[in-house]
């Protein structure tokens, strides 16, 4: 059963007003029948040192990775995953995080491989609830696990594998990564060595837009227009294109796939997590140094 | 006498607990890391910053007279791993001898059995902290 749409003014601007919640309707709305609350942070233990009421944690690192593979669960694993969380499949899921909700859109997005039909963020995240002084709770409500069916993930509509992007190469490709990064002048992120590639810079005619531009201050996102400025003016993207957009392992990219798909509704959007760690590794693949997206290679 | 008999019992505190709880024994710890002296609070330009970690972490290392070493650590609340990391190592190490710390095995972190809870990579962070007291310890020892 799902649960009713937030009609808060704030979001209407958007193209898919409907996969977010502001903090305040989620307030009045905890405990309702149907409604799922879900933390995905960085940090695995941030859920724990106090969350919003009902909400349970799932964990990006732990939970949404393969063990041994790179690559997310399978349909099974993701079954036995949400049954363990007591979602079920008709269930809306409300997903929350730390720093703007990278985390949850993360989330979100794995969430969608699989097609969940009704997931949505929290507009502005842990951080705007807890500004605006809102409960927080260390207590862990008991519920009952559920029965959620095995499918099939469908990775193609919006995940994008390295052969994809080679044959993307020509449409919109955006960079989220820190400019830093883009440059090439680091091979990871600031505060992140350990997950590195072995050469810096970018896939070549990307564009470089930092996935938190999309954030307010707040942490919520954006509005239309200051989204539209940044991609459509500013990055060049054109209604109808198809994009792909990329990070380090395509947690941040998760974030601005979430806002090309739906604040601004572009259809064709996919998110590449093999991202730098792989490309930058990659063998006979091509990259570009510097502050400019550089040509698109010629194919061999 | 170089062992460190806190550390063996830190590894059965965390070992004789279920995966969750070893998290919430964590996070205890996260709760009780003692805050910086003033002579520090004051002076953050005095503490060095842990790179390896994915949240601003600072460590201090003093070596007293006695060549017994004591530790100090920042970490902000919104990242409570990386404080629960640095209070298990302020527990494990402080006051204890310059020779016993630099004897500590390295991989001490990963004998905690956390690595499953919290996954192995974060457990870099851990052991890069590690690294850097072993290597302030030598430095103020040397």
């Amino acid at each position: 059963m799902s649960v009713a749409f937030d009609p808060s003014s704030s979001l209407a601007q958007y193209a898919h007003p409907e996969v977010l919640v502001t903090t305040e309707w989620l307030a009045s709305n905890l405990g309702t029948e149907g409604l799922v609350v879900l933390e995905s942070d960085e940090d695995v233990l941030l859920y724990q040192t106090g969350h919003i009421p009902t909400a349970r944690k799932i964990d990006w690192f732990t939970e949404l990775n393969d063990d041994v593979l790179r690559d997310y669960l399978d349909g099974e694993k993701f079954a036995a995953l949400l049954s363990s969380k007591g979602v079920k499949r008709t269930d809306t899921v409300v997903l929350y995080g730390d720093k703007s909700n990278w985390w949850a859109s993360y989330a979100l997005w794995v969430f969608k491989l699989f097609g969940h039909e009704d997931v949505r963020l929290l507009n502005g995240g842990r951080d705007k609830w807890i500004a605006e002084g809102r409960e927080l709770t260390r207590d862990e409500d008991s519920f009952e696990t559920t029965d959620y069916p095995v499918i099939e993930r469908n990775d193609s509509p919006i995940r994008a594998f390295r052969d994809d992007v080679l044959k993307h190469l020509g449409s919109p490709l955006i960079d989220v990564r820190s400019p830093q990064e883009y440059t090439g002048e680091r091979t990871h992120m600031p505060d992140y060595p350990q997950e590195g590639a072995l050469r810096g810079g970018h896939i070549p005619s990307a564009v470089s837009i930092p996935w938190a531009r999309a954030a307010n201050e707040d942490k919520t996102f954006k509005s239309v227009e200051d989204l539209k400025a940044i991609y459509l003016d500013e990055a060049g993207i054109k209604p109808g294109d198809s994009v792909i957009a990329y990070c380090r392992i395509g947690e941040r990219s998760s974030h601005t796939w979430f806002v090309l798909t739906y604040l601004l509704g572009f259809q064709n959007v996919r998110n590449y997590d093999g991202s730098w760690t792989e490309w930058g590794s990659l063998v006979g693949v091509p990259i570009v140094k510097g502050a400019e997206p550089g040509a698109v290679p010629v194919r061999r | 006498m170089t062992h460190i008999p806190a550390i063996d019992d830190l590894i059965a505190d965390f070992h004789d607990l279920p995966l969750k709880e070893r998290l919430t024994l964590l996070l205890e710890f996260s709760d009780n890391l003692p805050e910086l002296p003033e002579r520090y609070a004051d002076h953050p330009d005095l503490l060095e910053r842990v790179e390896e970690c994915q949240s601003p972490v600072f460590l201090f290392v003093e070596v007293d007279d006695a060549k017994d070493v004591h530790l100090f650590f920042t970490a902000p609340k919104e990242a409570p791993t990386t404080r629960g990391f640095a209070s298990v190592l302020h527990e494990a190490l402080d006051g204890q001898s310059a020779e016993a710390v630099l004897a500590v095995d390295p991989q001490f972190p990963d004998q905690l059995g956390l690595s499953e809870a919290v996954s192995p990579l974060r457990m870099n962070g851990m052991r890069a902290m590690l690294a850097r007291i072993k290597r302030q310890v030598r430095e103020k020892t040397a």
